[in-house]
């Protein structure tokens, strides 16, 4: 028997024909190559004869021979109503097992349900516009020097527009916005702030913005005039008829006055472009006249310039003529190189987070981790679904044993178990769809990004996609436990009532578990470092105060006012103003030189009053602070940090010894005046300190920094309300405290530590439940034997240890597993990114791996004594 | 379908099977080639032609009783139809038209 058992072609050859072989030529060919083989056996040995019966059978996988790809034949309409009614009966016979899979299924769903809307939403920005996969937008990278930060902005120059326009052929249209165009915005008897652009080219030709009142062809064309949306048109006319009306803008002169000369619907949620109101391009070639930065190549801050490709275009010619005109105009400057490029509209919205983008942006990366991470928290709920399938298989095997024999095939066991497992997903469906709209309002307002981007609303087709999705984690869940039924042997199953083959697969069961396990440390591990990162970010040391600090957006206000009405208050201990508030990740740059004028280097600076710096708590290492009497100090004194003296080696990096050293700030010559203590002036976490100046502005600061003693702080805000309405009237009063300024810049940080741990807890959840589930079945299982134990003398406690042994064992193999892997990941690769972090503390970790532990025992424990109390005279006597 | 003109090898076939006449399937067909031509027949070779002349409607065939041979596996029979025959008259008429036309005396000095 076993002779004839070796002289048989390869059985995967064999199943591979049977595979892909038309069923009408199969029982030819097997037979033909079955000739052969017997013949090769003779003349060249059965080695030989094999490798040439694979050979010939790949071979003869040709284009007659493949079988056409049909409809999985498993779900066959007529088996399907019988299908759905033995799942039914099924699943109301397994109750607890039924619970379980839905409710584990239904919570990861409903992280898979909130992916979905938010892809949804992501993939509909910007769709609105008719053309919008032939729009392109114009970015730049700008390269100072030789510095290494090579980053893209969005922007680009209204000198790139002009020169795009005059010598780049393939373009269709082009429209041009130049951001800014805000302030408060005055008809007849409304004063309004609004924002918006000027914009020109063909701008309702490249976008689909579509018009109410107006000629979308000549609205901007002539200079001062505005178009306005239906919203903002109601604000500033009510419900007069707004066409041809004036308009009064603030200008840096003076008063412009606009027409307005169109009106378009409000824009759509899903626009990356935001505005209230357009103002003409033409209108700064008249406000800007003789302005010569206005037009120049450098300027690249302001200006967002679309393309409208024609159809069927490609946009690398587009690319490489832009190189060309890139290299030609940098020559017209010094230092800088900026090179331009298009971007594709389809990933303005969700793509790469750019420089001075306008609009919001969600950055692919970071959908793409969310996205990873709840896969593989749905993952892990189709883990449960396999798990306990697969332990009950004893149950079921004798139903499927049953099956065959009457005749079912494979495959109808097959589509019996997938629609059973099919109907349990959709069971989940309509409890995760309740879990989602709980959710959504939360995941909403867990960042501001989000609850400005996204709508997470339902549409028919977002429904379509969760049934589909639904369906899908069904057949993810159901295959396995599909196949592993429909290759179950008949005769065995019907003849052997004995447990081994349900066991036959303990070791997936148990790889599964530890899986899940591994998973949920994993993620406890990821939200305790990210915790802790977070938390240190916030307590980390500036290097400056930053204690009680109110700061309060001046607008176009006179600083002096304000500060007069503040150091009124007895609850304001002091006021300074600043141009910008530092450690938010705001900066402005400028360059300055020390005696070599060939070394330029690049500096953040910020322009502040004499009391700035006694306010905030900087420390100066030498020298004085600016001095309100001396009248030109803006102009000619200046105060720098340590690292300048570093970088040009002024005064031996002695701060005494630099003190009446001369820079050059922006082509201005400055006295160092004092050296101050450096301080982290950008974002904590992601920037090294590096070259800072402060320059001397009493009142050109825009934020007014008040430090506040109060032990009533709504009454203190109360009397600030009061001092602001007397210096404006148009603007709401923007103040929030430094500390609360800090935090709201880590939102999206703080964002993803909350993602990450309520994805955690799902997690922990999911794996809990499988674990319930497990241990349920295993001592169900053993039932007799505990029984029989009892009887025989072993202690509760013997039993209970003999129960969770196993798992244990099992959590153990998860924590070697899952610790290592965090540790090396978090260290390797996400802290790696930030200038500043808190140290990987392992006592943390430890804290989460033993409360998942704990959890886990009280599971296990619970179960088993209730087993292990049970009356053993009760499970013996019912045999 | 590429109309009725037979290639070198499918006339070969065809010519084998009408030789053959109730013992013709794949296998046996190879053997008779390789005997009569004396070069090697691949039976991938001889099966897609055998597949093609079907679809052309030179050739029938109905599948056989198992025999032990071949595991159990039934044999597929090939039987040349009307148009085979045909093609085959065909094939031989253009042939004996050419050769009757060379001159005694092109071959012999050769």
């Amino acid at each position: 028997m076993k002779d004839q058992q070796k002289i048989s072609p390869p059985r995967w050859a064999q199943q591979l024909l049977s595979w892909y072989c038309r069923p009408e030529l199969l029982e030819d060919l097997q037979g033909d190559l079955n000739e052969y083989f017997h013949r090769n056996v003779k003349s060249v040995g059965v080695k030989k004869a094999r490798l040439i019966y694979a050979l010939d059978v790949l071979k003869f996988c040709r284009s007659y021979t493949i079988r056409k790809p049909g409809f999985p034949n498993f779900i066959q309409p007529n088996m399907l109503a019988s299908y759905i009614k033995i799942s039914g009966r099924s699943i109301l016979r397994n109750r607890l097992f039924s619970t379980i899979n839905i409710a584990g299924l239904a919570i990861s769903m409903a992280v898979g349900l909130v992916m979905i809307g938010l892809l949804s939403d992501m993939y509909q920005y910007d769709k609105f516009h008719v053309n919008h996969d032939r729009i392109y937008r114009v970015v730049s990278q700008h390269r100072y020097l030789d510095q290494e930060d090579k980053s893209l902005y969005a922007s680009t120059s209204l000198r790139a527009a002009k020169v795009i326009d005059e010598s780049v052929p393939g373009i269709d249209e082009m429209a041009i916005l130049y951001r800014g165009f805000d302030g408060d915005i005055k008809s007849g008897q409304q004063t309004i702030p609004l924002t918006g652009f000027w914009a020109g080219g063909s701008f309702f030709s490249v976008f689909t913005f579509p018009m109410i009142a107006g000629d979308p062809a000549t609205a901007l064309a002539k200079p001062y005039s505005v178009v306005l949306t239906v919203t903002s048109a109601k604000k500033l006319f009510g419900n007069t008829d707004p066409m041809g009306k004036r308009l009064i803008r603030a200008g840096q002169a003076s008063d412009e006055e606009y027409t307005v000369t169109g009106v378009i619907k409000d824009i759509p949620v899903f626009s990356h472009v935001r505005f209230d109101i357009l103002a003409s391009l033409g209108t700064r070639e008249l406000t800007q006249k003789g302005n010569p930065n206005e037009m120049s190549w450098v300027n690249m801050w302001n200006t967002y310039v679309y393309l409208l490709l024609p159809e069927g275009a490609d946009p690398e010619n587009i690319q490489r003529t832009l190189t060309k005109v890139s290299l030609k105009e940098n020559k017209t400057i010094e230092n800088t190189t900026i090179k331009l490029s298009l971007q594709p509209m389809s990933e303005i919205a969700l793509g790469e987070d750019l420089n001075n983008s306008i609009g919001p942006v969600m950055t692919s990366s970071s959908v793409r981790v969310i996205g990873i991470l709840s896969v593989i928290v749905i993952l892990s709920a189709c883990f449960n679904y396999t798990n306990l399938s697969i332990a009950r298989s004893l149950r079921r095997s004798r139903e499927v044993g049953i099956r065959k024999m009457v005749g079912a095939l494979k495959t109808h066991v097959l589509g019996q178990f997938m629609v059973e497992a099919i109907i349990i997903a959709l069971f989940a469906l309509t409890l995760s769809f309740a879990i989602f709209v709980l959710l959504k309002p939360y995941f909403l307002s867990l960042n501001n990004q989000y609850s400005q981007m996204l709508l997470l609303d339902l549409s028919p087709r977002t429904i379509l996609y969760f049934l589909l999705f639904a369906i899908l984690v069904g057949i993810l869940a159901g295959l396995f436990p599909a196949l592993f039924f429909s290759r179950l042997n008949t005769i065995q199953v019907l003849k052997n009532i004995s447990p081994v083959r349900g066991f036959r697969s303990a070791g997936i069961r148990q790889g599964l578990i530890v899986a899940q396990f591994t998973i949920s440390l994993m993620f406890i591990a990821a939200t305790i470092t990210g915790y802790k990162h977070y938390k240190h970010v916030l307590a980390f040391d500036l290097g400056f105060e930053t204690e009680n600090m109110l700061n309060i957006e001046l607008y176009d206000n006179k600083a002096d006012l304000l500060k007069k009405e503040l150091s009124e208050i007895p609850e304001v201990k002091g006021v300074s103003s600043s141009s910008i508030v530092t450690s938010l990740g705001n900066y402005f740059g400028t360059t300055i030189k020390y005696t070599d004028p060939q070394d330029s280097a690049f500096v953040h600076y910020s322009a502040i009053d004499e009391h700035y710096l006694s306010l905030h708590g900087h420390k100066l290492l030498a020298g004085r602070n600016f001095n309100s009497q001396h009248k030109t100090a803006g102009t000619d004194e200046v105060i720098v940090n340590e690292k300048v003296l570093k970088r040009f080696n002024i005064g031996d990096h002695r701060p005494q010894n630099a003190i009446g050293e001369f820079i050059t700030v922006n082509g201005k010559k400055m006295k160092i005046t004092a050296v101050v203590k450096d301080f982290h002036y950008g974002k904590s976490i992601d920037n090294e300190i590096k070259e800072f100046i402060f320059r001397f502005s009493p009142d050109g600061g825009r934020y007014i920094n008040a430090k506040i003693i109060s032990m009533d702080w709504p009454a203190t805000l109360s009397k600030i309300q009061t001092a602001w309405k007397k210096i404006d009237t148009v603007h709401p009063l923007e103040a929030t405290f430094y500390d609360d300024q800090i935090e709201q810049s880590y939102a999206d940080f703080s964002a993803r530590i909350k993602v990450i741990g309520s994805l955690s807890f799902l997690a922990i959840c999911i794996a809990s439940i499988g674990l319930l589930g497990m241990v349920v079945f295993t001592t169900e299982i053993r039932l007799k034997e505990i029984s029989i134990r009892k009887v025989l003398g072993a202690t509760e406690a013997t039993l209970v240890f003999m129960l969770s042994r196993g798992f244990f064992t099992l959590m153990g193999i998860a924590v070697l597993i899952a610790l290592p892997t965090t540790h090396f990941f978090f260290t390797g690769y996400v802290l790696d990114e930030y200038a500043e972090h808190a140290p990987l503390a392992l006592s943390e970790l430890s804290i989460g791996v033993i409360s998942l532990m704990g959890l886990a025992l009280l599971l296990v424990c619970s179960q088993t004594l209730k087993v292990a109390r049970a009356n053993p005279a009760d499970v013996l006597k019912n045999e | 379908m590429k109309g009725t003109n037979l290639g070198e090898f499918e006339e070969l076939v065809l010519l084998t099977i009408a030789s053959l006449v109730n013992e013709a399937y794949s296998v046996g067909i190879c053997d008779e080639l390789e005997k009569h031509t004396g070069r090697v027949a691949k039976l991938g070779v001889v099966h897609a032609v055998l597949n093609r002349l079907e679809e052309k409607g030179l050739v029938k065939s109905k599948l056989g009783e198992a025999t032990n041979v071949r595991g159990g596996k039934r044999k597929r029979y090939y039987s040349i139809t009307s148009a085979g025959k045909a093609a085959v008259l065909k094939a031989k008429e253009v042939r004996d038209q050419l050769w009757s036309i060379i001159p005694e005396i092109a071959l012999k000095n050769i």
